[in-house]
């Protein structure tokens, strides 16, 4: 019986994880829309994040160039700095770390405002008012988060790039035109492509899992701290694991392609 | 009522016949995780009759309610809320009953990012059955925190009112939309007796101006004998005993005794005070009775 609880309770965990993203993303063509909503998350999600997004892009492209600098410098290769700082932030950290900042602040976020709401019985509130919560809380978050997260990401790649120009014109002296120029040589199509496509996945599980874990929320303050925890943790873990899907997508298509 | 049967069947938005049932539960069970919240639950309000019910915590009022209002789905039995069955109601079908009702939470569960303004606005603007023309809502905003006495808070926020006005203005939110039918889950609990008692007042209040159904839950007998057995005069302003020639108060009040989710009496004020049993005459004692 033991055994039974423990196979069905993860069962049925994403099963409702599901039927939440269904309901979410049959709302964004359903009226009513609550513009307002999804314009106050883009702000809280979007220029909220936006200082930590930029430190973090910042010193990551900064420690990328000062790592993979001392590397190429055994093949006397100091000046393709560049190329391996923007592909890796572009493909890679880019996405990843603009969605853990992302997942850290606002997935705990959503868990914990829509937890709290859920503990003081505000969502049955919603609802015995006439509003669906999905419609009014979780499809606004989802929207605002898929079109914030590429942007964030755009400006955290950009920001880590010219973390690498400074380290690589300031400490190696590599030559800023050559770095530039680096940069925009070993940049192609695919790369920009899985650079946003990337994010924008993350963004749905960093809404679809935040909200989720509010709106099941039980047990007064102690559930919502165990909500919020729950909801950074298991979005963070989707989020490694995705990318390296996503990442095994593009490159087999790139082998197959070549 | 018999179901089935064409004089039964009422049109989505006609208003119930004097002697319809507004509220009735035929054989209803809850259970979460297989833990039964409530069991074979059987009882009617009719217009203007209230209904208190009592019971520890635990028992299951507070399920009860939400079962009224659709927002618990049944294990087995029916709900009918002004003659139809929301048993197999869809969310969006339950907006349109739901508008017909009036509930105040236990937390008050007010929204904290709204004013108090807003709060109360909120069914006017987002129940669609209700259609309030925009340059209304203001209007009844104010005339429904006037009623209870806090037109002054409109631009506050929840956060910054007492626990007995956040439950005023949850009151104003309920009764905003004008409905026939009203629910109230513990609506002094935690309060000081000062404050529960304008509480009760209010309450008392609403249903003697608008003749309307309601269905109260509470541990506190006293609070069901307020309601059994005091009216509101409108010439003063005030509670006074409902005595005399014409008085259905006590007759139309009813408790209800909830005991592990079953439903283990009801009857008036008198039978309740003659019942002999040791888990309703805790009740009743409470209150010195």
């Amino acid at each position: 019986m033991a055994l039974l609880e423990v196979v069905t309770g993860p069962i049925l965990a994403v099963q409702e994880f599901y039927l939440l993203a269904g309901r979410a993303l049959r709302n964004m063509f359903r009226e009513p829309h609550y513009s307002d909503d999804i314009v106050l998350q883009m702000d809280n999600i979007g220029v909220g994040s936006l200082p930590i997004v930029v430190m973090t892009g910042f010193f990551s492209g900064a420690v990328m160039a000062l790592q993979l600098a001392r590397a190429l410098a055994q093949w006397g290769q100091t000046g393709k700095v560049g190329t391996a700082v923007s592909i890796t932030l572009v493909r890679e950290l880019g996405p990843a770390l603009t969605s853990l900042m992302v997942a850290g602040r606002n997935a705990s976020g959503m868990a914990s405002e829509i937890g709290s709401m859920k503990v003081t019985e505000q969502i049955d509130a919603m609802r015995a008012l006439g509003t669906d919560p999905i419609q009014k809380l979780v499809t606004p978050r989802l929207i605002a988060t898929c079109v914030v997260l590429p942007l964030l990401t755009i400006i955290a790649d950009f920001v880590g790039v010219f973390g690498g120009y400074v380290v690589a014109a300031g400490m190696l002296d590599v030559n800023g035109r050559q770095y530039w120029t680096s940069v925009w040589q070993a940049l192609g199509w695919d790369d920009v492509t899985q650079g946003l496509l990337k994010p924008f996945v993350f963004a749905f599980v960093i809404a679809l899992v935040g909200c989720y874990y509010g709106l099941r929320a039980s047990g007064g303050t102690q559930g919502v701290g165990r909500a919020t925890t729950q909801a950074m943790v298991a979005a963070s873990v989707l989020i490694f694991v995705l990318t390296f899907f996503l990442t095994r997508i593009f490159t087999s298509q790139l082998v197959s392609a070549s | 009522m018999p179901r089935g049967t064409s004089s039964s069947v009422l049109l989505p938005d006609a208003p119930p016949p004097a002697s319809a049932g507004v509220l009735r539960f035929e054989h209803v069970s809850v259970a979460f995780d297989d833990v039964p919240a409530l069991q074979d639950v059987s009882f009617e309000v009719r217009q203007a009759e209230t209904r208190i019910i009592l019971g520890a915590a635990g028992s299951g009022k507070t399920v009860l309610l939400k079962t009224a209002l659709g927002l618990v789905q049944p294990q087995s039995g029916s709900v009918h809320v002004f003659g139809q069955d929301i048993t197999r109601m869809t969310e969006q079908q339950l907006f349109g009953i739901r508008s017909k009702l009036g509930m105040l939470f236990q937390e008050s569960a007010l929204f904290d990012s709204l004013t108090i303004e807003e709060n109360v606005a909120y069914p006017l603007v987002n129940q669609k059955a209700i259609q309030c023309p925009i340059e209304d809502v203001s209007k009844r905003v104010r005339e429904a925190l006037r009623f209870v006495e806090l037109e002054h808070t409109l631009s506050r926020f929840p956060s910054e009112l007492s626990g007995g006005m956040r439950r005023r203005v949850a009151i104003a939110r309920a009764v905003v939309t004008t409905p026939p039918l009203l629910l109230y889950d513990s609506p002094t609990a935690g309060l000081d007796p000062i404050t529960a008692h304008t509480i009760m007042a209010l309450i008392i209040k609403e249903r003697d101006l608008s003749k309307i159904a309601t269905l109260i839950v509470t541990h506190r007998y006293q609070d069901g004998a307020l309601m059994a057995n005091f009216r509101y005069n409108p010439d003063n302003g005030k509670l006074e005993p409902a005595r005399g020639v014409g008085n259905n108060i006590t007759r139309t009040t009813k408790f209800l005794v909830l005991r592990e989710g079953r439903l283990v009496f009801e009857g008036t004020q008198a039978e309740l005070e003659a019942s002999t049993d040791a888990y309703i005459s805790k009740f009743r004692k409470q209150s010195g009775g």
